[in-house]
């Protein structure tokens, strides 16, 4: 009886066995960064790390301004794109009429965004923000910029969660007598709150990853001073692209260790994500 | 699943045992300096060679003049030229002198500016520690590689009696001030290069191919070096004056030619009526061989440094 069972087996076994390969390819890959990272860095991540000023001189060498910066640029990104992006989704699930041609194109071209390289979006700032509006390299700059950039992913995510709303839900606050208005605000939005916010998280974390247009809109290398919404900045992984340029060994340890400040960061704000869906969601 | 991962990185942050960051001494943190009453904003960009020796002079700066602001990036010496002729910058950094483009740029925006060179440096040859046959090479050998359209792929071509090991090529930029000073001093035209080469903007990503490949040859600045003795081994030049090594006293000297080069900081003339920018150039000009030594370049000469520092009285009266 086994027997004949597990030979007509072998095809699903296979099959299994192909599933937790590819599966072992992200999670080894992922292990042996983190362990590699981890054990270079682990001793440089000390006191002076978190309050001294970057230095030419690794013995005394911090990132305070770097992650002070990437703190702010973190507030301003949620700031701007939570607002901006729930309310384009909501526009777009509960009041566009998908029927308009102009609102396909719309969907389309956030569709697309959502898959512009980010140097792009460095260009445009460079041109649009720093240049165009005079606004200069700035941290606010650098935050905008963004904040365009993760756009599209939290209008993806937030109208997801929306359209995760059952029709019934809204049908019987419609047959209550509740208008449009508070059928959205009392219905809605309170249902997909975790959806949304576990998006806009993911979309932060990507954000403050990023190097490259920040890069792009002139964000210097060497700043002393802790940094101001107005003034010239730099952030976490510009720190850790310079620190890994520079001659002496002692700075590809910096460098690891500014990668484990900016990986606690990013994980603690996933851990915020996790912590809002299970507090808030609800099944139906 | 997640929970798993984030007990792994618990784990893995307990069992961490990177390098501990040595023990600081802090020299002359005892002593309480003047403290002056300046203030305001200096930006400095430009080449990323140049960006530590600002970046120590700065440091330095602020102990006496914690209000003064400065900033450095590192957008390249090109990079910097254009922020700097667009009046963006009060300094630009950059390891070799302004092309006439870049000065009629300038003009044609009205940046007047005033030329300081700051420190030398060596570019250095480098080859793999175990490459025994070759301590020396020519300009002309050098030339035979590195020019546009060389088909140089082996070491025995670029001298008879070299071994037969396949030659693997490292080297910078094109946006670096070091690709246009090594094309302009081997192979005679600034930019005239051949292109099969792994070029980087990164001197750490040169260390590495070079440091391991036997075959492997590439060039950068005397500070990447002296950082990797042991795995590299710098090549020494003979420039039609017999072989000589790169160091800080040869490249001082002048014998070490014609890889040795001049670093410069620009500054924007408008700018000196500016005090910080004014006292942090007097304070470069004043530290110039302890800012060098931080930064590992080579420091002026004496006959340098009073050049550098008549420049300053003359841009300042």
């Amino acid at each position: 009886m086994t027997l004949t069972r597990r030979s007509r087996d072998w095809r699903g076994g296979v099959f299994r066995g192909l599933l937790l390969s590819s599966l072992l390819v992200g999670f080894v890959t992922l292990a042996a960064l983190l362990v590699d990272v981890v054990s270079t860095g682990w001793g440089y991540v000390d006191g002076t790390l978190f309050t001294s000023p970057p230095s030419i001189d690794p013995a005394i060498a911090g990132a305070r301004p770097a992650i002070l910066a990437t703190i702010y640029i973190g507030i301003l990104l949620i700031l701007f794109t939570v607002p901006i992006g729930v309310g384009t989704a909501i526009y777009l699930e509960e009041y566009a009429n998908k029927k308009r041609w102009y609102n396909r194109l719309l969907e389309l071209n956030i569709q697309n965004l959502a898959a512009v390289p980010s140097i792009v979006y460095g260009i445009l700032g460079l041109a649009f923000l720093v240049r165009g509006l005079g606004l200069g390299r700035v941290l606010l700059a650098g935050a905008l910029i963004l904040t365009l950039l993760v756009l599209p992913t939290v209008i993806i995510a937030a109208r997801e969660a929306i359209r995760a709303v059952p029709d019934s839900i809204r049908q019987g606050a419609y047959a209550l007598g509740a208008t449009q208005w508070q059928v959205v605000s009392r219905q809605v939005l309170p249902s997909a709150v975790p959806g949304i916010a576990t998006g806009s998280i993911l979309a932060l974390s990507r954000g403050l990853g990023e190097t490259a247009p920040l890069i792009m809109i002139g964000a210097v290398t060497y700043v002393a001073f802790d940094p101001t919404i107005l003034g010239p900045f730099t952030a976490l992984p510009i720190q850790i692209y310079q620190w890994v340029r520079l001659p002496q060994e002692e700075f590809r340890y910096l460098a690891a260790a500014a990668i484990i400040v900016l990986l606690g960061i990013l994980l603690s704000l996933n851990a915020v994500a996790i912590w809002l869906r299970n507090r808030y969601q609800r099944r139906w | 699943m997640r929970a798993s991962a984030l007990t792994l990185l618990a784990a893995l942050a307990l069992a961490g045992c990177g390098s501990e960051r040595e023990s600081v001494d802090d020299g002359g943190g005892g002593e309480t300096t003047a403290q002056s009453d300046l203030s305001g904003r200096v930006e400095a960009d430009g080449s990323s060679t140049v960006g530590p020796y600002t970046t120590a002079a700065a440091e330095r700066f602020r102990e006496t003049n914690p209000d003064v602001r400065i900033t450095v990036g590192v957008s390249g010496t090109g990079g910097g030229f254009e922020r700097f002729c667009a009046g963006e910058t009060d300094l630009s950094n950059a390891s070799r002198a302004i092309k006439d483009e870049e000065r009629a740029l300038c003009e044609r925006k009205g940046v007047e500016f005033v030329e300081f060179h700051i420190a030398n440096d060596a570019l250095t040859v480098v080859v793999n520690a175990e490459n025994d046959w070759a301590t020396c090479l020519t300009v002309d050998e050098l030339k035979k590689v590195w020019e546009p359209g060389s088909k140089v792929d082996d070491w025995s071509q670029i001298r008879a009696g070299f071994p037969s090991e396949r030659l693997r090529l490292f080297g910078a930029g094109t946006d670096s001030g070091t690709f246009d000073y090594f094309t302009d001093a081997i192979n005679g035209e600034e930019g005239a290069s051949r292109s099969d080469y792994s070029a980087t903007e990164d001197d750490n990503v040169t260390v590495e191919g070079v440091s391991g490949n036997r075959g492997g040859m590439g060039y950068f600045g005397l500070s990447y070096f002296e950082q990797n003795r042991e795995a590299l081994k710098a090549l020494e030049i003979d420039g039609g004056e017999g072989c000589v090594a790169p160091s800080v006293e040869t490249a001082q000297s002048g014998e070490y030619t014609p890889l040795s080069r001049p670093l410069f900081i620009y500054a924007k003339t408008e700018s000196f009526q500016r005090p910080e920018v004014e006292a942090f150039i007097g304070f470069i000009l004043e530290h110039e061989s302890e800012i060098a030594e931080a930064a590992q370049f080579v420091p002026l000469t004496d006959e340098q440094l009073e050049q550098a520092r008549t420049g300053f009285e003359d841009a300042t009266t």
